[in-house]
């Protein structure tokens, strides 16, 4: 079946078994590997990505059920500045700042869920934030920096990551 | 893991997916959100050669105030129940469990339809709706039925829906101004219940429901008849578990399960005569 979607601005156009996940099409038929598969079973959130602005676990959605959608990856947050450096998304230079990271795994799915839940919480608790990435885990357990890192970044944006 | 093979239709209405269902019978399922089916197509615990996808029917995501009720579309996702004015007003229960199922993805996902058509005896929603009295409405080939959720769930992922019936509507009764609440005893942030109750209580009516203790979700009426004749909620907690058959697992026994469904049943009243 072709599906067509539009991932971190650019249109894609691929015949796609319609048994294939939207994980696996991201990273073998369009080549953007940002988005990790973990557990393979919607529990651990390394996967997650937005489709039509909303976060997702793209291991547990077929590339069928996403054509037409728009699509982020890790991949699409930072941007390029005018001299053609990158610029960071905020949430990803907090998550330097703050050491949110060890092994990285998770960080991609981390990071985008991190963007979903300040889009829909602009200006959350701490326990808004714990609870808000209760669908991802990261094996390192370095979980009290991730929520430093989400504090850190919307007490910069004002919630407007 | 890859899911089996299988054809992908997707339906531009009910009627087409119930066509498309009906010409296939039992090879063929129903795909919303997916939640609760592609982790069982990726286990190969199902296997159906024939997906009609009918998550872009957006006619039926829908939240309003109709009456004594409110009507929810068949394909609204928790996360629009979660966030919606018109259930925190007229049935609040329904939000609360709502933002208890799975985490922020799978609520993105998710639908209230797809949740109760699946009929998980551990799932949030069925239990909460069938605390709430709530009326299903499934479509078919010949029209449409209501079934209250009471006679709904028949077995382990069993329900009374025929191959090519699909859900339609969920009517829950508006709760005016019942105190609620929704106990979920989970090992893990996003698990499933080890056991779970959402009850409400309005005077000496009340509703209570536990999921995760028997094949189905249960309706607790022994609780809601002790509160009725006068009983303390700590009394009526103690027949929480009168009509349940808690299964035994690797997560708890069915005696841990029977203890945790009469404290959490305490609770739930507790809270529900306080909020």
């Amino acid at each position: 079946m072709l599906v067509q979607m539009s991932v971190n601005g650019r249109h894609h156009e691929h015949e796609v078994e319609p048994r294939t996940l939207l994980v696996h099409h991201l990273r073998e038929a369009i080549g953007l590997t940002g988005t990790n598969v973990g557990c393979d079973t919607s529990s651990c959130g390394a996967c997650t990505v937005h489709v039509d602005g909303d976060s997702v676990k793209s291991c547990t959605i077929l590339a069928v059920q996403a054509d037409g959608s728009v699509v982020t990856t890790i991949e699409g947050l930072a941007t390029v500045a005018a001299d053609g450096s990158t610029v960071m998304h905020p949430m990803q230079r907090a998550f330097m700042q703050c050491h949110g990271l060890q092994c990285g795994y998770c960080t991609p799915g981390m990071v985008m869920a991190a963007t979903s839940l300040l889009a829909e919480h602009p200006h959350p608790t701490e326990a808004d934030i714990r609870s808000g990435l209760e669908g991802n885990l990261c094996r390192c357990t370095g979980y009290h920096n991730i929520v430093k890192a989400v504090m850190t970044c919307a007490a910069e944006t004002g919630g407007a990551a | 893991m890859i899911p089996c093979t299988f054809d992908y239709v997707r339906a531009g209405s009910a009627a087409e997916a119930i066509s498309l269902v009906g010409q296939h019978g039992d090879e063929a399922k129903l795909l919303a959100g997916g939640h609760s089916l592609l982790p069982l197509m990726k286990l190969r615990l199902a296997q159906p050669s024939v997906l009609v996808d009918v998550g872009r029917l957006t006619e039926l995501r829908y939240i309003r105030e109709s009456g004594d009720h409110v009507a929810i579309g068949a394909l609204t996702r928790h996360t629009d129940l979660e966030h919606s004015p018109v259930l925190t007003q007229h049935a609040p229960l329904l939000a609360l469990a709502a933002a208890h199922v799975g985490d922020p993805q799978v609520r993105h996902r998710g639908t209230i339809g797809g949740s109760l058509a699946h009929a998980d005896p551990a799932s949030d929603l069925p239990a909460a709706t069938l605390a709430l009295g709530a009326t299903y409405v499934a479509q078919g080939p010949h029209g449409t039925r209501e079934i209250p959720a009471s006679e709904f769930f028949q077995g382990y992922l069993t329900t009374v829906l025929a191959a090519d019936e699909m859900l339609i509507e969920i009517r829950v009764p508006t709760m005016q101004g019942a105190g609620f609440s929704f106990q979920k005893f989970t090992r893990r942030a996003q698990d499933w219940g080890i056991v779970g109750v959402a009850a409400w209580v309005r005077g000496t009516q009340s509703g209570v429901a536990l999921f995760n203790m028997a094949s189905t979700p249960v309706l607790a009426t022994d609780v809601s008849e002790a509160l009725a004749g006068g009983a303390s909620a700590a009394d009526a907690a103690q027949l929480a578990a009168t009509q349940a058959e808690p299964p035994n697992d690797l997560s708890a026994s069915p005696e841990y399960r029977t203890h945790l469904a009469k404290v959490l049943t305490q609770r739930a009243l507790l809270e529900a005569g306080a909020r």
